[in-house]
C-alpha cells in the first residue's frame, strides 16, 4: 500500500490486513507504555484545510505513539490563509522530507493531488464530499469486534447522504465485507444514480427494523435554508432514529460530531446499543495501523498486499 | 454574405500546386483526385493529377493526402483582451491554423467584456495584424455581461460585430432575450446562447448522474440546460428572431432544439468534440485539466443523442469551445479548477479518430459539419470549386500522433486530447488565400 486515497482501492484482504493491525495495536493500548518505536527518526504531516477534532487528533496521536516526530499544520493561521496554493504548501512541507501527509481538505481529490506532487505516502482523512477512507476502516474495525464478521449483516445509513463523505467510503467497505446496505434520507439527500453503487434506496424508516446496524449521519443546520428538508422538525419526524425506532437488538453508530435531538434522540445516544464512544477508540488504534501499514508494513515483514494499493495517477498527466 | 467583420493579417497571396490530392467537398460534391492548383490566393484549377502546371511555383506531392474545405469554428475563446496569459489573437489564431481552420469567431467574455463599438474596432485593428485566420468578433447581449441592460447592439453592428453573445453565462432574465430579439430585427447579428439555468446548476461541477453520486461531486442536471433551450425557443419563436444554441450536452436538449425546429423556430446549434467523444466517466480521474468544462461531460447516452443529432442535421456544426486556462487554473482540486479546455488543435483529428475510422460518422459529413459553423453568422463557407478563396486543410487521414508531444501552438495545455493517440493529422492550411500553418515535420516538395 502506497497512499490511503480511496477505500475503493483497497481489496477485502488488505482492508482485513489492516483491521489485525488494529488489533495488535489494541494490546499495545493497554501496556504501561504504549508506545512503540517504530517510526523513530520518521517524520509525519499532518495538514488539515477544514475544522476536525477526531480525525486530527486521534491521528496526530497515533502518530506519535509509534514515535514519529509530528509537524500539525492547520489552515488557519498558516500561511494558507495568506493564499498559499495546496502545491506550493505541499512543496514547502515536503523539504522536511515527511515519510507521510496526513490530509483533510474541502474538496475531491486533493489527497490524490497531494500524492501526485510529494514522494510521501498520502493519507486522505477526508476530502470534500468524495472520501474519508480511515473512518470507514474503524467503523468497519468496530463492527468487526462485535459481531466477528459483517458478512451478510444488513446496515442501514441514514440521512444526510448527499454531502457526507463518510457515506460514500463506508457504503463502499461494508459492502466490500460482505455486508448488505440500504441508504435512507429524504430524496433531495440522496444523490441521483447512488443505487447504482449496488446499495439499496429507501426514503422510509418503515422497514428499519430490517437492519442489523443504523448508522446515522449528521444534518448540518444550513442544509433547511438550501431547502433540502422544509424544516429541522419535519426532518427528525420522519428520520430521527429514536428508542421507538431502533429495536433492541440493533447496532447504532454515529461517526460524529451529533447533533442531539436531531439525527439521533437522547437516549439512544447513551444507550448501551450505540457504538459511538467505541469507534473513537477505534480511531486510534486503526490509524496507528493505518501509518504502520504505509510506512512499515514492507520494510518488517512484506505482505502480499504490499504495494498493491493505491496508485495515483499524476494529474495533468495521461494515465 | 459578406466576410466583411471577419478579419486576418495582410500578407502574402499563395500560389502553389497540391498535386495528386484526394478532393473531397461534400457541399460542392467534389470528391477525387485532382491537382490543385492555388494561384494569387485562390483556387484556380482542379486539373487532372498530374497535369496542373502553375509555372515557377511550390508543388507538394499530395498523393494520398486529403485536400478539404478548411473549417470554420463558430465558438472559441481567444481571452484578449484582459487574459493574454492564457492566449491571444495570435497564439489562438496560430492554434486555429494548425487544426485546419481557416476562420473562428471569438466568445466577448473578455476582461472587460466586448461591450462598446471601440471594443470591436480595436480587436479587429488587432486582428488585421496578428491573425492567421479569419476572426470575427462578437459582442456580449447585456453591458458588460451584467444581464441587467442591453448592449447597443445596432452600433455594435456598424463597428464590425460578428453576433451577439454573452457565453459562459446564460441571459436569466427572459424579458431581456426577448427585448434582444425585438432589437435584432433592426440590426441583425445572429444571438448564441449559453443555456443554463443558474439556479437548477448550483455549484455544480459535473454532470449529475451515478458518477457523480460516487465522487460526492454536485451535479449539474442536463434539465438546466434543456428547460432554458425549451424557454429561448419559444421566445425566438414568438419574436421571429434567430439564435443559435451553443455546446449541445444533453440528450433532452437535442430533443428540444430538434422540438423547436419542427416548430418553425429560425434556431442553430453546435456541439463541441469533446461531448461527442466523452463521458462523464472521464471525470472519475478527477483531472480538471482534460475533464472539466461547462457544459459538463454527460452520460454515454447523451453522447450517442449528439452524434445522432449531427447525423441527422438536428446538430448544425461542430464547435470547439476552445477555452484556454493557465496552469496554476487547473493545478487545484477538480471542484476549485476552471471550466474548459482547449480544441481547436486536435477537433478535426480527434473526431476522425473516434467517430468516423470505427464508421460512426462519414468523412464527408465531418467535413461538412466542420465548415457548417459558418452559416448561422452569415459568413461564406469555404469551398474548393474553383474561383473560390484559397481556404484548405490538407490532411493525412493516416498520420498517427500523440496530442502534446511537440507542444501546442495555442499559449495552453489544457487539451482535453492530451496525451492521446490521434490519426489524421492536418499538415498544412491555407487560410483567406495565405498560407497560415505548416506542420513543422511536413517536408515540402520542391518547386516545379
Amino acid at each position: 500500500m502506497r497512499h490511503l486515497l480511496s477505500i475503493d482501492d483497497l481489496s477485502k484482504a488488505e482492508i482485513e490486513a489492516i483491521l489485525d493491525r488494529a488489533e495488535s495495536f489494541a494490546e499495545v493500548g493497554r501496556r504501561d507504555i504504549k508506545k512503540v518505536p517504530t517510526l523513530r527518526g520518521r517524520t509525519v504531516v499532518t495538514l488539515f484545510y477544514e475544522s476536525s477534532t477526531r480525525t486530527s487528533s486521534s491521528f496526530e496521536l497515533a502518530a506519535k505513539r509509534l514515535s514519529a516526530d509530528l509537524v500539525s499544520v492547520k489552515a488557519a493561521g498558516s500561511s494558507v490563509d495568506k493564499g498559499e496554493s495546496l502545491k506550493d504548501t505541499v512543496a514547502t512541507l515536503s523539504a522536511y522530507e515527511p515519510a507521510a501527509i496526513v490530509i483533510r481538505h474541502p474538496h475531491a481529490g486533493a489527497a490524490q493531488l497531494v500524492a501526485g506532487w510529494a514522494d510521501a505516502a498520502v493519507v486522505n482523512a477526508g476530502d470534500g464530499k468524495h472520501e474519508h477512507p480511515s473512518q470507514a476502516l474503524l467503523d468497519v474495525y468496530t463492527l468487526r469486534r462485535r459481531l466477528g464478521s459483517l458478512e451478510g449483516k444488513r446496515i442501514w445509513i441514514v440521512g444526510d447522504v448527499l454531502h457526507s463523505r463518510v457515506a460514500r467510503s463506508n457504503l463502499i467497505a461494508f459492502q466490500a465485507m460482505g455486508a448488505e446496505v440500504t441508504v435512507c434520507g429524504p430524496p433531495a439527500l440522496i444523490p441521483r444514480g447512488l443505487e447504482q453503487l449496488g446499495c439499496e434506496v429507501s426514503h422510509s424508516l418503515d422497514r428499519l427494523g430490517e437492519a442489523d446496524v443504523v448508522y446515522a449521519l449528521r444534518l448540518q443546520r444550513e442544509r433547511m435554508q438550501e431547502s433540502f428538508v422544509p424544516s429541522i422538525r419535519e426532518y427528525a419526524a420522519h428520520f430521527q432514529i429514536d428508542s421507538r425506532r431502533l429495536g433492541p437488538r440493533q447496532l447504532l453508530m454515529h461517526p460524529g460530531p451529533v447533533n442531539r435531538g436531531i439525527e439521533l434522540s437522547g437516549e439512544v445516544i447513551d444507550s448501551p446499543q450505540s457504538l459511538i464512544a467505541e469507534q473513537v477508540r477505534s480511531g486510534l488504534v486503526v490509524r496507528m495501523a493505518i501509518l504502520y501499514e504505509l510506512l512499515a508494513a514492507g520494510d518488517a515483514e512484506p505482505t502480499p498486499a504490499a504495494g498493491n494499493g493505491a496508485r495515483a495517477t499524476p494529474i495533468g498527466q495521461p494515465a | 454574405m459578406s466576410q466583411m467583420q471577419l478579419e486576418m493579417r495582410a500578407g502574402e497571396s499563395a500560389d502553389l500546386v497540391l498535386r495528386g490530392a484526394t478532393v473531397l467537398d461534400p457541399i460542392a460534391g467534389i470528391e477525387a483526385q485532382h491537382d490543385v492548383v492555388i494561384r494569387d490566393g485562390r483556387v484556380a484549377e482542379l486539373a487532372p493529377p498530374g497535369g496542373g502546371s502553375a509555372g515557377d511555383v511550390e508543388t507538394i506531392d499530395a498523393t494520398g493526402l486529403h485536400a478539404l474545405p478548411a473549417f470554420f469554428d463558430p465558438h472559441v475563446h481567444l481571452r484578449t483582451p484582459g487574459q493574454e496569459h492564457k492566449e491571444d489573437i495570435e497564439t489562438g489564431s496560430r492554434s486555429a491554423a494548425a487544426g485546419g481552420y481557416c476562420g473562428v469567431l471569438a466568445m466577448a467574455n473578455t476582461e472587460p467584456p466586448v461591450s462598446t463599438p471601440a471594443d470591436v474596432e480595436a480587436l479587429r485593428e488587432d486582428a488585421r495584424t496578428a491573425a492567421s485566420v479569419r476572426i470575427g468578433f462578437l459582442a456580449t447581449v447585456t453591458r458588460g455581461m451584467e444581464g441587467e441592460e442591453l448592449t447597443e447592439m445596432a452600433s455594435l453592428r456598424d463597428a464590425g460585430a460578428a453576433g451577439f453573445s454573452d457565453d459562459g453565462l446564460p441571459i436569466r432574465s427572459a424579458r431581456l432575450l426577448r427585448r434582444a430579439l425585438q432589437y435584432q430585427r433592426l440590426c441583425g447579428g445572429t444571438i448564441a446562447l449559453h443555456e443554463e439555468d443558474p439556479e437548477l446548476s448550483g455549484a455544480g461541477v459535473m454532470h449529475e448522474g451515478p458518477v457523480s453520486a460516487a465522487l460526492g461531486l454536485e451535479g449539474i442536471p442536463s434539465i438546466s440546460e434543456s428547460t432554458t433551450i425549451a424557454r429561448d425557443a419559444a421566445i425566438a419563436g414568438y419574436e421571429g428572431g434567430r439564435i443559435h444554441v451553443q455546446h449541445l450536452s444533453a440528450v433532452e436538449s437535442v430533443e428540444a432544439v430538434g422540438a423547436a425546429k419542427a416548430a418553425g423556430v429560425q434556431i442553430t446549434c453546435e456541439a463541441s468534440p469533446h461531448h461527442l467523444c466523452l463521458t462523464d466517466e472521464e471525470v472519475r480521474s478527477l483531472d480538471p485539466h482534460r475533464f472539466k468544462m461547462n457544459p459538463p461531460l454527460r452520460s454515454e447516452a447523451d453522447r450517442q443523442a449528439l452524434i445522432e443529432g449531427l447525423r441527422d442535421g438536428t446538430i448544425d456544426c461542430v464547435a470547439t469551445d476552445h477555452a484556454p486556462h493557465a496552469p496554476e487554473e487547473k493545478e487545484v482540486p477538480f471542484e476549485q479548477a476552471a471550466m474548459g479546455v482547449t480544441g481547436l488543435e486536435t477537433a478535426f483529428a480527434a473526431l476522425h479518430t473516434e467517430l468516423v475510422l470505427p464508421g460512426v460518422l462519414d468523412l464527408g459529413l465531418l467535413v461538412e459539419r466542420m465548415s457548417a459553423g459558418a452559416e448561422p453568422f452569415d459568413v461564406e463557407r469555404p469551398s474548393l470549386i474553383p474561383g473560390s478563396e484559397a481556404n484548405i486543410a490538407l490532411c493525412d487521414l493516416s498520420a498517427e500522433w500523440t496530442v502534446g508531444e511537440d507542444g501546442y501552438e495555442s499559449r495552453s495545455a489544457n487539451s482535453w486530447c492530451a496525451g492521446r493517440k490521434l490519426t489524421g493529422r492536418v499538415l498544412m492550411t491555407v487560410a483567406g488565400g495565405q498560407v497560415a500553418y505548416r506542420l513543422r515535420s511536413f517536408s515540402l516538395g520542391v518547386a516545379a
